[in-house]
């Protein structure tokens, strides 16, 4: 597999992070307010997803890092995704009727819908780390591009979802959307040739 | 050049504020909140950048009594609709001047009062006059919670006052159908809703099309300039145009003292719908009113 589809599928997943985030706000507003405790409770979870899955996934590409394993990442992250559209209602609904203060319930609620599907997409980071990397001398300017190229993607993520996409489309119409580009990713990445994989493996290992 | 930068910034706070007495500025957790004195006139601003603050409330010192906007005028509509409000919830407060009118107009009424700010409801108690009583209550909450919890309780109300938005920032879970549902719920057979809306920009077309499709038909007040509007929406039929002008007659001289001529509300108060009926209404999940209000 070509270095730079792992660097569009970094970016991809960098976009799909920060655009969960952001329609986050939007879907916990009407549960427990717009209130500055709700943004900190889901970007408290977010941050906390992201730290353990880099731990997790950094932890996962010692074992025998295969392309496949990597594409599975993204369908995960996206499968995971899915249960925002279709069960974030009654969830957000039982949690606020449980927890009287707002503050809790948002972090509650943020922990529920956001902390699976966060960490497995943190996993990707440093697991693209190491199929990037070829020798440890290039390792720090690998990880330097890598960090770039999916948080640049974070920040496009931001703003096409809060300057334009929820101009025209619903939020689950969004989400779903973002679950079909971790799909198609994660296809692309199991489906690549293995001939090819062969060679990047062995040049890696050399 | 930061030295010409500062010099820039000092003369146009200097223009700004010319004549007007700053007695109080507050940083709080979601605005700037400014109390200026100026011409007799007493005002809580709120603002998020230097320039420009906006007028959130104003009254006279002479006249306290006074109803100084245009909107806050035109917010006495709703009472032509409903004339006897018992029970009244107010969402959001800003310097009391509408709670503090209503609490006089009704003496024997509760009032519900829900600001999200805390340091709003206390410069409002500081300087405006603005006090809680066995009658009226302030609940320091997101007005969307406060909306869910007093229906869980089964609350009802013959008055919801939806008085929420600075001219700035809008928080858009207050402006969706869901949220107006909510709100529905929570009104006793007969009760309105009295909003204040957005006037200009895309804004307006989607804001009528939202309470249309919640409410069916309702009283469109707009104001001078179409600065203002006001939506007025029932759960009982509206009342038409002689049982209005009825009623303004009874009130004439009650509006009188607040500064309000109803003759001159009259003509403001419009039904026919004239929005485009294809435009998208508001939800939980399509809400850009920040944008569409920048359009």
């Amino acid at each position: 597999m070509p270095n730079w589809l792992i660097y569009l599928l970094a970016f991809s997943s960098g976009f799909a992070i920060m655009a969960v985030e952001l329609l986050g706000g939007r879907m916990l507003a009407p549960y427990f307010g717009g209130s500055v405790a709700v943004w900190g409770s889901i970007i408290t979870v977010f941050m906390l997803s992201l730290s353990l899955g880099y731990l997790a996934g950094g932890r996962w590409s010692l074992n025998s890092p295969t392309l496949r394993r990597y594409g599975s990442l993204f369908m995960t992250g996206g499968l995971l995704t899915l249960p925002l559209v279709f069960f974030a209602t009654p969830i957000m609904d039982g949690i606020s009727l449980s927890i009287a203060d707002e503050r809790y319930g948002s972090l509650l609620a943020a922990l529920a819908l956001f902390f699976l599907p966060t960490t497995v997409l943190g996993m990707i980071s440093p697991y693209s780390v190491r199929l990037l990397t070829e020798d440890s001398a290039r390792s720090g300017h690998v990880a330097g591009r890598l960090y770039f190229v999916s948080t640049l993607g974070s920040a496009l993520g931001t703003l096409a979802t809060s300057f334009y996409l929820v101009l025209y489309l619903e939020v689950n119409s969004i989400l779903l959307g973002l679950v079909g580009i971790l799909l198609l990713g994660g296809l692309a990445a199991c489906g690549y040739p293995r001939t090819r994989i062969g060679a990047a493996w062995r040049n890696a290992h050399a | 050049m930061p030295k010409l930068l500062l010099a820039l910034l000092a003369g146009g706070l200097l223009a700004g504020t010319a004549q007007a007495k700053l007695l109080h500025e507050e940083r709080s957790l979601y605005r700037n909140i400014l109390v200026e004195e100026d011409n007799g006139r007493r005002c809580m601003k709120f603002s998020l950048r230097l320039k420009n603050p906006q007028n959130q409330s104003c009254f006279e010192l002479a006249h306290p009594e006074r109803l100084v906007f245009d909107y806050a005028r035109m917010s006495l509509a709703g009472l032509l609709v409903q004339p006897k409000p018992g029970r009244i919830l107010i969402l959001g407060l800003g310097g009391g001047t509408l709670p503090l009118t209503l609490r006089r107009l009704y003496p024997d009424s509760r009032i519900d009062n829900v600001e999200i700010d805390e340091a709003v409801v206390r410069t409002a108690r500081q300087y405006f006059g603005y006090a809680e009583d066995v009658q009226m209550r302030t609940h320091v909450r997101d007005a969307r919670l406060f909306v869910r919890a007093a229906r869980r309780r089964e609350t009802r109300y013959d008055l919801i006052l939806l008085d929420a938005f600075n001219g700035d920032y809008i928080p858009e879970h207050l402006m969706t159908r869901e949220f107006l549902k909510e709100v529905k719920d929570l009104l006793a057979p007969g009760g309105i809703v009295v909003a204040n809306t957005f006037s200009t920009s895309r804004l307006y077309h989607h804001e009528s099309a939202t309470y249309a499709a919640v409410f069916g038909p309702f009283l469109n007040v707009i104001g001078p300039d179409r600065r203002n509007r006001i939506i007025v929406a029932s759960t009982a039929p509206l009342p038409d145009e002689p049982l209005l002008r009825q009623r303004a007659q009874a009130f004439a001289s009650r509006f009188q003292a607040l500064g309000v001529d109803v003759e001159a509300l009259l003509p403001r108060i419009h039904r026919d719908a004239d929005w485009p009926a294809d435009v998208r209404v508001l939800t939980d999940q399509y809400n850009p009113a920040n944008l569409l209000k920048a359009e």
